[in-house]
């Protein structure tokens, strides 16, 4: 059983986040940068199947030289080598047009099974899965709290508002993951050593066959005409429970029409 | 005029039209005359034409087939895709649900489309609005190619009803082998409840750690229940198994956006406000004054929950008789 997994690097969400003004695009030089979070869950699902299965996981991911550190993160926790897709040209690429790279760089990897986290924090467009699965002709199972794969077939629990619908597709599939799934584990001294140690291969647009012009923002499918800062919230009313807090709550939801 | 197709998302539990489309079916007549598209097995249209019409639907397309509903997503993108072609409109809206947002992902690139997700406002000349990074920046986006789509965030826009038409167009579905790889086995509904959705909601009452256990959240759905609430949780209540992760609030939940967002024991982390900074009135309780959801509220009270919350609930009841 061999997995890609999909992971992003992401400015940390903690942190004060912005775009470019230069160009609107996300600000990714200036930030924090870390993993996406919800990525670690689908590294952590993706070890279990294979420690379950064998075969090998390969971390796939599209980024700037910077993104390095999320493919260690990875590495460290038991991923056993990695692909970065690295190429000036990819700067600025909308989603439609960085499914066409991860696709590509895909279409060159053995794998019976494709993970990724279900959204990223900075973007939060939660559609890489659907449009992988339409660019491979690939099953999508995205949304998942459970998997399990016996024999040839990938069964995933997908989470829906108050409950789940049980998926079934043939293998190669992708499946998205929440944090649901499981809990990822921390990378361990000896995890963090041998990671140095794995295969990372880097490959530009031209190893994949991906037309430069075909990425970046000047064809990108959707641009950010401007952005502004949400005018910050007035400063609101803040009293202190004195047996008649509740009293006044319900005061300023009549005075606010809310009841 | 441009016609503009609404993908309409029906409550499983009785097939009615759900709220987040009659917004859409609202903000897409900015763009054109709308038509809605209903998909889904055999009679999906039950009795929703009239209120489809009511909101503003000239047209009103049906396509039935049982595998619509047999496979996860696919079938409607191809669908939607099909009356793209045929008809040509100018811009495709879909409520931003988990799969509406799949639709519109796999229709722009059947369509060689773009794409926006989760926008509050389209304007006449297809520039959309997003809010981004936990609230702190407002966007305006275009799509550069193609059919615009958009997928729009629930209660965003005030649904407004519209008389139009609303005349039956059946649709012809021809579905291909790839779109019926992912098989729905099972839906299995884990939770009952009759309070609204919590993405459709107009108040919303969610509890955090504060509450402290899975029994207390009785003391955070009495509240809600008052008012008419759908109830949430922070993720810290949700990790504690206080509360099931569908009712998360933040980054990794549901985003929301009620006219009123009450905060009961939630200390306000990135992780919670992604999901809730945009709630139109914020109310919150918490025993910290340091708590960081306090610069975020309209109204706050420092106190304990387990004094106020109640004692809210009780005023509620008396005030509403």
């Amino acid at each position: 059983m061999n997995i890609v997994v999909l992971v992003k690097q992401v400015p940390d969400s903690g942190t004060q986040r912005s775009l470019d003004p230069s160009d609107n695009t996300v600000a990714r030089a200036t930030a924090d940068n870390v993993i996406n979070e919800i990525d670690e869950y689908a590294i952590e699902e993706a070890l279990q199947v294979r420690d379950r299965e064998g075969g090998e996981v390969t971390v796939l991911t599209v980024g700037p030289a910077s993104a390095t550190d999320a493919i260690r993160k990875a590495l460290s926790m038991g991923a056993d080598k990695a692909v970065h897709v690295v190429d000036d040209a990819i700067h600025g690429s909308c989603a439609i047009q960085t499914s066409g790279v991860l696709a590509a760089a895909l279409q060159q990897m053995q794998y019976d099974l494709v993970l990724t986290g279900a959204t990223s924090t900075d973007g939060q467009v939660a559609v890489m899965p659907a449009l992988l699965a339409e660019r491979l002709g690939l099953p999508q199972l995205s949304g998942a709290q459970k998997l399990t794969v016996e024999g040839s077939t990938v069964k995933v629990e997908r989470q829906t508002d108050g409950g789940f619908w049980a998926l079934e597709a043939p293998l190669p599939a992708i499946v998205s993951t929440w944090d649901t799934i499981n809990e990822p584990r921390y990378p361990s001294f000896k995890g963090i050593m041998a990671a140095k140690k794995k295969p990372v291969e880097t490959k530009s647009l031209a190893d994949l066959g991906v037309d430069p012009s075909a990425v970046g923002l000047a064809t990108a499918t959707s641009q950010v005409v401007d952005f502004s800062g949400r005018p910050p919230k007035g400063e609101g009313v803040k009293v202190t429970d004195e047996g008649d807090g509740a009293e006044k709550l319900v005061g300023f939801l009549a005075e606010q029409k809310l009841v | 005029m441009a016609e503009v197709l609404v993908l309409v998302e029906l409550n499983p539990a009785d097939g009615t039209v759900r709220k987040g489309t009659l917004e859409a079916l609202t903000a897409a007549r900015a763009l054109g005359e709308v038509s809605a598209v209903v998909a889904g097995g055999p009679g999906v249209l039950g009795g929703t034409r009239e209120q489809l019409a009511q909101y503003g639907a000239a047209k009103v397309y049906v396509a039935e087939s049982p595998e619509i509903d047999e496979f996860l997503v696919a079938p409607k993108a191809e669908v939607l895709a099909q009356l793209v072609q045929q008809v040509s409109p100018a811009a495709v809206v879909i409520p931003s649900s988990p799969e509406g947002r799949e639709v519109a992902g796999r229709l722009a690139l059947k369509t060689g489309s773009g794409f926006l997700t989760d926008v509050t406002e389209i304007a006449a000349d297809g520039t959309a609005t997003q809010v981004v990074f936990a609230g702190a920046q407002i966007v305006h986006s275009k799509v550069t190619v193609g059919t615009p789509i958009y997928t729009l965030r629930g209660n965003s826009v005030a649904p407004e009803p519209a008389p139009a038409a609303g005349e039956e167009v059946p649709v012809q579905v021809q579905l291909s082998e790839q779109a019926k790889l992912t098989r729905v086995v099972d839906k299995v509904v884990e939770q009952k409840s009759n309070r609204p959705e919590l993405t459709e909601a107009s108040i919303v009452v969610s509890g955090g750690r504060g509450v402290a256990s899975a029994e207390n959240f009785s003391i955070i759905e009495a509240l809600a229940d008052s008012l008419g609430a759908a109830v949430g949780a922070s993720r810290a209540a949700v990790d504690s198994g206080f509360y099931p992760h569908s009712f998360q609030v933040g980054q990794t939940g549901k985003t929301v956006s009620p006219q009123l967002y009450i905060a009961v024991g939630i200390s306000g982390a990135i992780q919670h406000r992604a999901g809730m900074q945009t709630s139109k009135t914020i109310v919150a309780v918490n025993k910290d004054p340091e708590a960081p959801i306090f610069e975020l509220a309209d109204f706050g009270v420092v106190g304990d929950l387990f004094q106020v919350a109640p004692q809210a609930t009780e005023l509620i009841k008396v005030r509403k008789g």
